[in-house]
């Protein structure tokens, strides 16, 4: 099945944000701090404001009333004592800038080249204060403060618990403690964000485009901040180039002050960023330091896990506890862990602003839990396939409650899952027992460094609240499909278009879909949590199936035939037995909307109708992943021999997607285990805001990824999907670690830490001389 | 003095004149001089390879490039590849759209362009010669796996290296 969307792309001829092109249009250039943490003084812009081709030049003091700071975005979940302190994001920093690259002044100007030479112009007073950067010292006492009405720099405080893990300590054979540090990047979408806007003063309406992952909430929250009716916003996110996570927020300043200024100055307003400014001003996801331990019995079995981390927020929490919730939560994985006491602190530095990013601190949790059991199985004399598939739950345990609090403010519950198949799967595709028994030790008499690794993992996904989608059967007897997710190339349009065409009978080439678009449909929240196809998914079935039965309704009369004895097929309803007679889709659109006559009392005109659908809790989807790597002990260079998963998402729609999304993750996994990582120095300075030195995975460091797909269905949508969309990424970095942790058995050196690169591994070998 | 200069140059086989800045570039104004927006832009600094593009049939990066320097030259876009009509794809393009060799798309102009001259030179590349050729290309999404097996399949081979 291939994708409706993809001619367009591959001719060029698809609408990203920064190809909008208006009359008359504006362009934006953002002066941007400087300084991880100053107090701003003055900021002078006159100079800027008299340069040929500038239009305006704004400072947060130009706001008036219109600078606030964001909205929470996500309010913490109900935890007993916990301690959240919101501080959100600004438009234009006004007395401090608590990060370098927050946003000053924005100059607007005919060409954004004109608008950057005034950046140049415009003059900022600042003292520096000295900047919080390391996570463990920003506690200390006598910090500076990032926000200086707060008593420390805590942003969060979070314990939660199940069973007693004291009594799991007392019983057990042995306590495996370790201490874990687990540093994610850039998202680095190849598009960078662009907003452009456009007042239309005569319809009173206002259009915005936007490389979001969120249209209809960035509508709501724009009609509301600008003083407009909902229905006079539109936001599009037309084709949006990757999205990974930080494009929903909201608000980035970019995304309040260019339409703002669209109206204020009635002519259309472009902003779009450049590389450099994505790695300072879109939001990333950062570090985590572990201290944790594992109790264990002499057999493997776990007892329980006490875990205590810190979690860098950055210089603001709009996204509140998400990505150290996600943490916490998924550090229970696949297994049967009786007691759990976790506890997080949360923390603010002078750093871009952490929110999820694809695995959205699942990745952490999961690192944590998968070195503690190898370093158990080693202890204990393990296999360390063995050691997991001791602990998995077992089929007859679900649904099983974990008790602990998810993202959505429920205690995960796994829906539905079958985990020590998909661990047979994964060590007969790798075949394991053959390489750890002969290839291995045969490699190894010859001197060569090889590692094997096989990781497990489950993943909440597919969470609420809900999302719609509007099916119509128009007259031409195409099918038009309108939901308000928008689509950054997860194949969103051709997994909707499957789902309904299948429901309706029809060829999924003639089912037209819309998303992302505002004026097409507006009640959603957008694209996150892995949760595209199974939730505007589900609301794409609920809404082909209403208007199926409007099409049996009015078939049945037309046909004189019982609805029952009626079939759809091809384009055609046609009663059992009589494929050659019957009518077409359109035929009966028409006749479900007259031009004379009356619409029966009780029914709709036209085939068309709108459904939601809201899960009560998420799905989980699971999988397990095993890799084979060659190190060479000289240079520390590793080379993946073979990477293979094994995962389940429930029922697959479009295995070709599915796939293709398996690959995107397991690639940005191995980048950040390997290649990527945010340097920062202690100044706050970020050494590496370049893709010249920020490094991404290249098409020489990715390896074939052999997938096999396993199906337990979920119960909780009707079309029994789970989330795909982060999963690859998430186990990556606990298995690069093993696996090569096992490739250097000799040199005894033990990996506590993600990312890797060839110089930090060379370093952890020399230590562990 | 006027700081603009005149620009001659050919893109997609339609001849173009224009006084545009010095310091404007390639990529700037084939995407909002001539509205030619297939050309995409990720890093402006020459890495990521979303710009590429063809001059006289030689794939560059028109990000590093002052438009005043395709003066008097050819320029191929990804528009010109296939007859721009969207019905007719290029062999290549269509065996991206067979092997998924595309998510977002935002990478994929640039991609192709890379791919073309160098299927000119390689009618028969093996894996590793694809990877290379690709190396200079950042794709976010797709892995790479499905871009190497669309290559593969635009040469006749089997769309599926291994898995
Ligand atoms: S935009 Fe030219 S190489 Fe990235
Ligand atoms: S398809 Fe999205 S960057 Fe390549």
């Amino acid at each position: 099945m291939r994708r409706s969307e993809d001619a367009r792309l591959l001719t060029g001829r698809a609408l990203f944000v920064d190809d909008v092109r208006l009359d008359g249009m504006l362009h934006v250039a953002f002066l941007r701090s400087q300084h991880a943490h100053a107090r701003l003084t003055s900021v002078d812009a006159s100079a800027a404001r008299g340069r040929p081709g500038v239009v305006a030049v704004y400072t947060a003091a130009d706001l008036g009333d219109y600078w606030r700071p964001g909205p929470l975005l996500v309010p913490p979940p109900p935890i007993a004592g916990l301690v959240f302190n919101p501080c959100t994001q600004v438009p234009l920093a006004k007395d401090k800038v608590r990060h370098v690259g927050e946003a000053v002044a924005m100059v607007v100007a005919e060409s954004r080249y004109l608008a950057e030479d005034a950046l140049d112009d415009i003059v900022v007073e600042a003292e520096p204060l000295p900047a919080v950067v390391d996570l463990e010292a920003a506690l200390a006492p006598g910090t500076p403060r990032v926000h200086e009405h707060l008593p420390s720099n805590l942003a969060a405080h979070a314990v939660q618990r199940k069973g007693d893990y004291a009594r799991a300590k007392a019983r057990a054979h042995a306590i495996i403690k370790r201490r874990f540090r687990y540093d994610r990047g850039a998202s680095a979408a190849i598009e960078n964000r662009a907003v452009a806007a456009h007042w239309d003063q005569r319809a009173e309406e206002l259009t915005v485009w936007d490389t979001t992952q969120a249209p209809i909430p960035i509508r709501n929250g724009l009609a509301q901040l600008l003083g407009l009716l909902e229905s006079q916003v539109r936001v599009v996110a037309p084709y949006v180039g990757g999205g990974f996570g930080p494009k929903i927020m909201m608000f980035y300043p970019e995304e309040v002050l260019v339409p703002w200024a669209a109206m204020r100055l009635g002519r259309p307003v472009k902003w779009t960023e450049d590389r450099q400014e994505n790695f300072f001003a879109t939001t990333q996801e950062r570090g985590q330091i572990h201290d944790a331990e594992l109790a264990v019995a002499k057999d493997g079995t776990v007892l329980g896990v006490k875990d205590v981390f810190l979690h860098d927020t950055g210089a603001y929490d709009p996204y509140g506890l998400t990505v150290p919730i996600n943490s916490q939560c998924t550090l229970l994985g696949p297994y049967d862990i009786p007691s759990y006491e976790s506890e997080f602190t949360a923390v603010f530095t002078n750093k871009t602003i952490v929110t999820p990013v694809r695995g959205a601190g699942r990745q952490h949790g999961v690192f944590v839990i998968e070195r503690l059991l190898d370093f158990a199985a080693r202890e204990l004399g393990i296999d360390r396939a063995e050691i997991r598939r001791r602990n998995l739950l077992r089929p007859d345990q679900f649904p099983f409650n974990n008790d602990i609090l998810f993202q959505d403010s429920a205690p995960l519950t796994y829906d539905s899952g079958d985990y020590e198949p998909a661990l047979d799967a994964a060590l007969k595709a790798i075949d394991y027992g053959r390489f750890v028994r002969e290839e291995q030790p045969r490699l190894r008499a010859a001197g060569r460094h090889v590692g094997i690794g096989v990781v497990c993992y489950v993943e909440g996904t597919g969470i609420g609240p809900y999302e719609g989608a509007r099916v119509t059967v128009e007259p031409s007897g195409r099918v038009r499909l309108a939901t308000g997710v928008g689509t950054q190339g997860q194949g969103h349009f051709t997994v909707f278009a499957q789902i309904v065409a299948e429901v309706l009978g029809v060829d999924a080439g003639e089912v037209h879909v819309v998303t992302g678009d505002t004026r097409e449909f507006h009640w959603g929240t957008g694209t996150f949590a892995s949760r595209g196809a199974v939730v505007a998914g589900s609301a794409c079935h609920a809404a082909a199936v209403a208007v199926r039965a409007k099409v049996l309704d009015l078939a049945s009369r037309e046909l004189e035939a019982a609805a029952a004895d009626l079939v759809l097929d091809g384009g055609r309803v046609h009663v059992r037995g009589d494929p050659g007679g019957g009518l077409a889709l359109g035929a009966l659109a028409l006749k479900a909307n007259p031009l004379r006559g009356a619409v029966r009392p009780g029914t709709e005109p036209g085939l068309e109708a709108t459904a939601y659908f809201g899960p009560d809790r998420g799905s989980t989807a699971n999988g397990v992943h095993a890799m084979v790597v060659e190190v060479d002990p000289e240079t520390a260079q590793v080379e993946i021999k073979r990477y293979v998963v094994v995962h389940d998402c429930g029922r697959v729609i479009n295995p070709m997607i599915v796939e293709g999304q398996i690959h995107g993750g397991v690639a940005h996994g191995i980048g950040n285990a390997f290649y990527e990582q945010l340097v920062y120095d202690e100044e706050g300075q970020l050494l590496n805001a370049s893709f010249m030195d920020y490094l991404l995975p290249t098409a020489t460091d990715v390896p074939n990824v052999e997938t096999t797909h396993r199906e337990t269905p979920s119960p909780l949508n009707p079309v029994g999907a789970k989330g795909v969309g982060e999963a690859g990424a998430i186990p990556t970095g606990a298995l690069f670690a093993q696996a090569v942790e096992d490739a250097l058995a000799d040199t005894g050196v033990e990996i506590r830490e993600i990312p890797l690169s060839p110089n930090r591994l060379f370093e952890l070998m020399q230590e562990a001389r | 003095m006027d700081p603009h200069a005149n620009v001659e140059v050919t893109v997609n086989g339609v001849r173009h004149r224009r006084a545009v800045e010095p310091r404007l570039l390639l990529s700037d104004f084939l995407r909002h001089e001539l509205g030619l927006t297939g050309t995409h832009v990720g890093c402006e600094h020459g890495v990521c390879g979303a710009c590429t593009v063809l001059l006289d049939g030689d794939a560059v990066r028109s990000c590093l490039m002052f438009a005043v320097q395709a003066d008097g030259h050819d320029v191929t876009t990804v528009e010109g590849l296939s007859d721009g009509s969207g019905e007719t794809l290029h062999p290549l393009q269509a065996a991206f759209r067979e092997a998924h060799g595309l998510q977002c798309g935002f990478c994929t102009p640039g991609v192709l362009m890379t791919l073309v001259p160098f299927l000119r030179e390689h009618p028969d590349p093996d894996e590793r010669q694809i990877r290379e050729a690709l190396s200079g290309n950042l794709c976010r999404c797709t892995g790479y796996q499905n871009i190497v097996a669309a290559v593969r399949l635009a040469c006749g081979a089997p769309s599926s290296p291994r898995a």
